[in-house]
């Protein structure tokens, strides 16, 4: 029971821990895939924004502003990407992965100085210091970006179905032709949803080096924003799915660790491998391709 | 990708001229794109402040500029022919499956697997050989396959599975690999039994090349003709251009799906192979180099034509090959060839948009194409 | 690992420089040409752990007057290690060429070594095998268990619960024997000193480091110490949560400035002293160059805050008798921990038969499949 306990515990923290960077990607590949175009590339985004973040609290002293330099370089990635992809037959997968290559180029390049040093983290915000549970006030120890991209993902949520910014997006997203017949250049619509999503992207990188792990290293990131990219069609297009996917994610992450830490050891690596596990058989049981269908905007070049 | 999809499927009868005008196309606007992204990379150097002819000599030096260079560039491309082969088929038929990487790494393993009795009983490699490549191609053609499957028959976003399927492999690759399959002597690097030098694919004669590129050549040039002369590439592409009307049409569009995706899996699944019999002579965490991920670009760049994946798999080893001399000789990180392939790939993609768009290039009947 | 154990401790006996005159053609010397030294790093040069350990450690090399050195990083153990190798000597005319991964062993450094006979190969793990390898061909290793019980002793005395939390990349021996060598330290302090261990799977995966680091001090760990390439996450996330560190591959001292004890260190600046020294002397570096502290190829970071008195005092006592070469790490009975017994007799530090440990021992909580 005690050990069931401190997985649960485990899980928790691991949950708020590990989810942010996921859910800031996901929030961000959520509105960029809303207006019908898709970034595959926004490891690049995350990758560079973690290095700019690090750089930038170590040279100036302030994470803050590190955090805004990640979203800065995440937004210039996106608007490059945004501007390109509406140039006709320039597929946007195709020119997503060349960013990703792109953006770690520039963060590994750059960022040879900044592996040693360490920079001023974000601090985190004490919740559950009351416990008198250690292990429980260390999973309650959650740094603001937690509750900023919760926050960010009602607020885009509500946005979209009930703003008229909203309805053009989504128009942008489920027909081009109908978006036009209305006025809206669609074009306009989607290279702004592009770089918006990329600077989220970049705000997840600085959460991984300014405060989980809180460092700066090639290894750092290891596909954590292809998979967020990936968690966006699990989650259907729906900001506060995203962010349950996110929260599940981080939580199946920390199955591994924790097992073994009480004793359960044997076959360590499908542990590990738990996220994916766990987050293939949830959509292999829930996918009824009537409702997935529904639910993805119809300009998707992924989706057809 | 629909409106080129299109253009392929009807090949309507041109004029020679028309065709010898399109094939100077297709030739100048990448040359050009390529020109383009040297000069802005040679812009990046001299801010970092670094000698852009010096590097472009020493690009030239380590990709092509000896026969030895030539061949580390062809061995590097081997893998990244099949992999760029497990890309561009689903791709044709309308899928982004990008799980080539796992399924590299299943079929390694799977090769490995098989290996093992039959080398313990000393079955000659002239036997054992294709059993470990049916293997690995089984292998990864059924895992790819399910991917597939899932999304016909379940509704399942491809992308997202065959990803997920990807890290799944490599967990159970290692599993084994430090488990039940675990060569005791592999003491500090977990692996299954060694194959021996006996059973080591050797290199294709008079080249340092292991074979592994020969095949890809091969199987590049057979899905060629399966994707474009056959009623079979016909019907798939089909189903890519509009899989909604290909059902209306009464083709198996699910069938189709399925077929496309084992014949993914087996090509990276064969690229697992020959990483095996060819290189480590034995399945380890080795196996998961990138080759699959890698390939993703390959396919995009040669547009998922099965041919173009040859030469671009082969610019790519060879700036796989070329980057090494640059670190040694300019001091530059690693990273450098990142942010050069990054650079490179942009800009040629971009350079697609420029097709029908140069008068030159443009006999006066096919204005109507976009 | 197919080591004799004949030639293995023969080598030993012989110690680093009588080895230096074995009568291998080294062409370099004879020809009085200059040397061109290529080294192949498995991950970036800087990456605050191995493979900066190397990159460091190879500046008495490149001080060699006449001496060119070319280096490549992020060389996956794939065929491109044995290209970028082939790459250095056809295109840079390297004649000595450094590999520091374990993998790029077999089948790449052997391969290659056959295939250039001209050629001297120097391989980072002691894997090189007289009767059966290329005789250009050769290892160098410090066996860094021994910094490690080091640290374990530290620990011992400096942990109040007695339990050590030990954050692992992937159980091969190299890995085990420093564990197990962590729980042999506390031990000999503290007899009821326990070391619970996390594997993670991969030699560099910051985030599950750190979530393996939190799961640890969670389960009442309240020293933590760790294998992995880069250690950087691990003391940071342990520092952060209030509990003890002890360091691996270099100092991490800076990163914890309130629990770091010590920290286990490779010294390869003296094998590749040694091997500079050859050079400057005409010879051939030794093929098998490996020891530990008796041969001044260890070091324990500085003692931080965190190291109590009485384990600053019986840990520099620890190192005294390694030097000497009086203390024996694995000695007496010990059992595995599912009750096999897999020591019954002392054996010498270097013995082969440690390197095929696949055991952890009785007294660590964790499992290796």
């Amino acid at each position: 029971m005690d050990q069931l306990v401190t997985v649960l515990i485990a899980m928790l923290g691991g949950a708020i821990r590990v989810s942010t960077p996921f859910m800031f990607v996901a929030l961000g590949e959520t509105l960029t895939e809303k207006s019908g175009r898709i970034n595959l590339g926004l490891e690049g985004n995350l990758v560079l924004g973690a290095m700019v973040a690090y750089a930038t609290s170590y040279l100036t002293g302030s994470p803050w502003l590190g955090v805004l330099a990640a979203g800065s370089s995440g937004l210039v990635l996106g608007a490059l990407h945004g501007y390109i992809c509406k140039l006709p037959k320039v597929n946007d997968i195709a020119i997503g992965i060349a960013f990703m290559s792109f953006g770690t180029g520039l963060a590994f390049f750059f960022g040879k100085p900044f592996i040693q040093p360490s920079a001023p983290q974000l601090d985190a915000i004490h919740l559950g210091d009351w416990t008198g549970n250690p292990a429980l006030a260390q999973a309650l120890q959650v740094n603001p970006l937690f509750f900023v991209g919760i926050i960010v993902a009602i607020a885009m949520w509500w946005a979209l179905k009930n703003t008229k910014w909203g309805l053009i997006v989504r128009m942008a997203g489920d027909s081009a032709a109908s978006a036009k017949a209305m006025g809206v250049s669609v074009d306009l619509v989607r290279f702004l949803a592009t770089a918006a999503g990329g600077f989220m992207a970049g705000i997840g990188g600085a959460f991984l080096s300014l405060s989980y792990p809180g460092i700066w290293s090639q290894g750092l990131s290891s596909g954590q924003g292809l998979m967020a990219v990936a968690l966006v069609i699990f989650a259907r297009w729906d900001p506060i799915r995203a962010i349950f996917a996110a929260l599940l994610f981080g939580a199946a992450g920390a199955i591994g660790p924790s097992l073994q830490s009480i004793g359960i050891t044997q076959g360590y690596y499908f542990f590990n491998a738990a996220p994916y596990i766990l987050t293939l058989v949830i959509l292999v049981l829930s996918a009824g391709s009537k409702a997935s269908a529904r639910e993805a905007p119809g300009e998707l070049s992924i989706t057809k | 990708m629909t409106a080129e999809t299109a253009d392929a499927i009807l090949p309507a009868k041109r004029s020679s001229s028309v065709r010898v005008l399109k094939l100077a196309e297709t030739v100048a606007i990448p040359v050009g794109a390529v020109v383009v992204s040297a000069l802005l990379f040679s812009v990046f150097l001299l801010i970092i402040g670094k000698d852009p002819l010096q590097f472009w000599s020493l690009m030239w030096t380590g990709g092509f500029g000896s026969s030895f260079s030539i061949q580390n560039s062809l061995q590097r491309a081997a893998p990244l022919i099949l992999t760029g082969l497990a890309f561009a088929i689903p791709a044709r038929i309308g899928l982004t499956m990008i799980g080539g990487e796992g399924a590299l790494v299943l079929g390694g393993f799977a090769a490995a697997a098989i290996a093992i009795p039959l080398v313990s009983n000393v079955v000659p490699p002239i036997v054992t050989l294709p059993l470990m490549a049916a293997a690995g191609m089984l292998a990864g053609g059924l895992w790819i396959g399910l991917v597939g499957w899932l999304r016909h028959y379940r509704g399942v976003n491809e992308t997202i599975s065959s990803l997920l399927l990807s890290y799944i492999a490599i967990a159970i690759m290692n599993f084994f690999v430090e488990g039940a399959l675990r060569d005791p002597a592999s003491a500090n690097k977990p692996s299954t039994l060694p194959i021996g030098d006996t059973y080591r694919i050797g290199s294709i004669p008079g080249t340092d090349v292991h074979w592994g590129f020969a095949a890809g050549i091969v199987l590049a040039i057979a899905l060629w003709v399966l994707m474009s002369r056959t009623t079979f590439g016909f019907a798939a592409r089909m189903t890519g251009g509009n899989a909604r009307a290909a059902k209306a049409q009464g083709l198996p569009v699910g069938w189709l799906m399925v077929i496309c995706c084992i014949i993914a899996g087996a090509c990276a699944g064969l690229a697992g192979f020959f990483e095996v019999a060819a290189i480590h002579g034995q399945a380890n965490a080795s196996l998961v180099a990138g080759y699959g991920f890698t390939g993703i670009l390959v396919a995009f760049l040669a547009r998922q034509n099965p041919l173009a994946v040859v030469p671009v798999a082969i610019l790519f080893g060879a700036i796989a090959a070329a980057g090494g001399v640059i670190q040694r000789r300019m001091g530059l990180p690693d990273a450098t060839v990142l942010v050069l392939q990054g650079m490179l790939f942009v800009v040629l993609l971009v350079s697609e948009t420029f097709y029908g768009r140069f008068k030159f290039f443009q006999p006066a009947s096919s204005g109507d194409r976009v | 690992m197919s080591f004799v154990n004949l030639s293995r401790r023969t080598l030993l006996k012989a110690g680093a420089a009588s080895l230096a005159a074995s009568a291998l053609p080294f062409g370099i010397a004879r020809a009085q040409t200059a040397v061109v030294l290529g080294i192949v790093y498995v991950g970036p040069k800087d990456d605050f752990g191995w493979n900066q350990a190397h990159a460091v450690s190879v500046e008495t090399l490149k001080a060699l007057p006449g001496i060119t050195v070319v280096e490549e990083e992020n060389v996956p153990e794939t065929d491109a290690v044995a290209k970028s190798m082939e790459s250095m000597i056809n295109l840079d005319g390297a004649n000595l060429i450094l590999a520091t991964s374990f993998g790029y062993y077999n089948p790449f450094v052997v391969d290659i070594a056959k295939k250039y006979p001209d050629v001297t190969f120097r391989h980072a793990a002691p894997l090189w095998n007289k009767d059966t390898d290329p005789a250009n061909a050769g290892s160098y290793f410090p066996y860094l268990n021994q910094a490690h019980y080091v640290d374990g002793v530290a620990a011992g005395l400096s942990s109040p619960s007695g339990k050590i939390g030990f954050v692992a990349a992937k159980p091969i021996p190299s890995v085990l024997s420093n564990i197990n060598s962590v729980l042999l330290g506390a031990r000999s302090v503290n007899p009821n000193a326990v070391v619970q261990v996390i594997f993670t799977g991969e030699w560099s995966l910051p985030v599950r480091e750190a979530e393996a680091t939190n799961a640890l001090v969670d389960a009442g760990c309240d020293v933590i110490t760790c294998h992995v390439d880069s250690p950087k996450v691990v003391i940071q996330t342990a520092e952060g949560r209030g509990v003890k560190t002890a360091g691996h591959n270099a100092s991490q001292a800076p990163l914890a400035p309130n629990g770091f004890i010590t920290g286990a260190e490779y010294k390869w600046e003296t094998i590749y002293k040694a091997y500079a020294d050859a050079i400057a002397a005409g010879e051939t570096p030794p093929n098998f160059l490996v020891g530990g502290y008796h041969n001044d190829m260890l070091r324990n970071t500085a003692y931080g805050a965190g190291a109590t008195p009485e384990a600053i005092a019986a840990a520099d006592a620890a190192i005294a008798e390694l030097k000497a070469g009086t203390l024996k790490i694995y000695k007496g009975t010990l059992k595995d921990n599912a009750g096999n017994v897999v020591v019954d007799k002392e054996y010498d530090n270097y013995d082969p038969y440690l390197d095929g440990m696949n055991w952890l021992l009785e007294g660590v909580q964790g499992s290796i499949t």
